[in-house]
């Protein structure tokens, strides 16, 4: 079972095909004996057991083979209802029933995101979802949390900042770990114990509550507005991650477990690359995600591919909850996701391996910010390192950068392009024009892949108030910061600096 | 002549919202000339069952790629996919792996 490596999959009995018709023949090419149930990968028949056995396999040699993940540290797993995550909960929850060998030794939470109102679902079928998802996550027994979509008007503009460090590929990170778990385990054993006994299991609900109604209706307002489907899912996921970051934070859990299998990324990466995210692709399909600094998003479930989840779900009668999402019955055409999506899958139906050989391409991803940028500012909603590159004019993003301020520009050049509108004449501060603007304010804060999003929304004023606050004061510590340079290289600039200071 | 079947055909993954959110139909196919195959049954849904959307679920003669097909609680592949004949109280599963369902 230890094998699950390309060579693996290349030397799968490709033989004869098998038999087409009846099963009375066939048997499990793993135990050949049992009699097959699935076929996965390009014609390999498993029986029950061995499927099980290599699903459990690989889920548990992803989390081994990584070595991210410590033993007493705090998990959150990120639970929508669907398949993969579900499957997820549900491996952890088998895991740590085995016997103490064999057992996973990480302290699991679950968090799960309410949805409806950016889906458009009605009070009604809200509550009744919230219903069903809170039995389900009682009955894991993990400490959890139900957490409304709309309480990200309530989030602090810290939300957006990341935290501490970041590691710089594989090892650093590992590193990275290691300290958070160091620290994890003082924490425990000077006041997180009581934070953890108290937290959820009898309080799930956050201290907020259920969301107001105003809440409610401003989320609708702001998925209303967005004019295309394809930024609205975009939207959603920004504001879905920054929800469980700060659930994350807030309960002291180092890592998020998300139930992306590798069917999904597959999907993910091909419409990263078509939104424009192509310079964050190892970060948004990888197996560790560490933008965030303090919290390390994890995908453990990035071998299985949906046909493995489905079956083994079905099989393994493992519990989940549909509930409608943003596409629900949308036509095929309806987004860049939804499009990538029929893509993908209709290649892989005549195609066997395009998942695979998707999937094995973004493994092959290094995580390298440009050179110069990675202590650079970053995106205010993917949290991903700028990778402004303000000689770049040639490119879409050279050109549509070129217009806005630019923060790292020299103190000189953005004299001179903010000068004539501002400083002269009227005495007024440096940069005023763009902090007139809040929405170039939110704009120049962002990544090529979001920019291009945030042109789907007409008014950014919709946004929860923690990103607005967030960009603005970012603009301000940029422009007190270049008014410090200023007034450091002095000289030549002598009263300007002054005058402002 | 093939006789009546009665056959179990069930949907989740999020299809059974093409089904007005009905997951588990009993249902039965009439006698006709040919033996009933997958290919057939698909035909038979999008007629009688199918409520709305049919390229959400059907394309070509086959189920839209990302639709599971189990037979029995046997995938598909194994027993011919659409040319599986039918035998009396098979069950059917269509599973959706896609998104959103």
């Amino acid at each position: 079972m230890c094998e699950m490596s390309e060579e693996y999959r290349e030397s799968a009995p490709k033989g004869p095909p098998p038999p087409r018709l009846g099963t009375g023949d066939q048997k499990c090419v793993k135990c050949k004996e049992g009699l097959p149930v699935v076929v996965i990968r390009a014609g390999d028949a498993f029986c029950r057991d061995c499927f099980k056995a290599l699903y459990v396999h690989k889920f548990r040699a992803m989390l081994g083979k990584s070595r991210l993940i410590f033993p007493g540290e705090k998990v959150l797993l990120a639970w929508s209802g669907g398949p993969s995550s579900s499957s997820m909960v549900w491996q952890v929850l088998e895991g740590l029933s085995r016997d103490s060998a064999k057992r996973l030794r990480f302290v699991p939470g679950v968090v799960y995101i309410d949805e409806g109102a950016a889906c458009g679902q009605s009070p009604e079928d809200r509550a009744r979802t919230l219903a069903e998802v809170k039995l389900a996550l009682q009955t894991t027994g993990f400490p959890w949390h139900a957490v409304a979509l709309e309480e990200v008007f309530s989030l602090p503009p810290s939300a957006l900042r990341c935290s501490a460090q970041e590691a710089a590929g594989t090892e650093g990170a590992y590193k990275a770990a290691v300290d958070s778990f160091l620290q994890q385990q003082h924490a425990l054993g000077t006041n997180g114990v009581e934070r953890q006994s108290q937290h959820c299991a009898q309080d799930p609900q956050s201290p907020t509550g259920p969301p107001t109604t105003a809440q409610t209706q401003a989320l609708s307002r702001l998925f209303d507005s967005v004019k295309t489907l394809t930024a609205k899912e975009e939207l959603l996921q920004t504001l879905r991650t920054h929800l469980i970051l700060h659930v994350a934070r807030n309960h002291g859990y180092s890592k998020v477990m998300t139930g992306d299998s590798c069917t999904r990324l597959a999907i993910k990466l091909m419409t990263s690359l078509a939104l424009g995210r192509g310079a964050f692709l190892a970060w948004d399909t990888g197996f560790s995600d560490e933008r965030h600094g303090d919290v390390v998003v994890v995908r453990p479930m990035r071998e299985h591919t949906l046909k493995e989840v489905a079956f083994y779900n079905r099989l393994f009668a493992v519990p989940s909850i549909c509930t409608p999402a943003l596409d629900t019955k949308a036509p095929e055409k309806a987004s860049i996701h939804r499009l990538m999506e029929a893509f993908i899958l209709r290649l892989q139906a005549q195609f066997p391996s395009t998942v695979s050989t998707v999937y094995r391409t973004s493994e092959k991803l290094v995580k390298a910010p440009r050179a110069g940028c990675a202590a650079g500012p970053r995106c205010l909603l993917c949290m991903c390192t700028l990778d402004v590159d303000t000689a770049d004019s040639a490119t879409a993003f050279g050109a549509q950068t070129s217009h806005l301020p630019q923060m790292q520009t020299p103190v000189t050049q953005a004299r001179a392009a903010a000068g004539p509108c501002c400083c002269a004449g009227m005495g007024g501060a440096p940069g005023c024009c763009k902090r007139e603007d809040p929405r170039a304010q939110v704009m120049e804060q962002l990544c090529y892949g979001c920019r291009v999003n945030m042109k789907d929304l007409p008014s950014l004023e919709l946004l929860p108030p923690y990103i607005l606050s967030e960009a603005q004061l970012r603009s301000q510590r940029a422009t007190a910061e270049q008014e410090i340079r200023e007034y450091l290289l002095g000289d030549s600039e002598d009263e300007a600096g002054t005058g402002e200071s | 002549m093939a006789a009546p079947l009665s056959v179990e055909v069930e949907f989740g993954g999020g299809a059974e919202l093409l089904f007005d959110g009905v997951k588990k139909h009993q249902v039965t196919l009439p006698g006709q000339e040919e033996p009933w195959d997958i290919r057939s049954l698909l035909v038979w849904i999008k007629k009688n069952l199918l409520k709305e959307r049919p390229e959400l679920f059907i394309q070509g003669d086959s189920v839209r790629p990302g639709i599971l097909v189990l037979v029995n609680d046997a995938d598909w592949e194994l027993l011919g996919e659409l040319d599986y004949q039918l035998q009396d109280q098979d069950s059917v599963l269509f599973i959706s792996t896609l998104h959103g369902g």
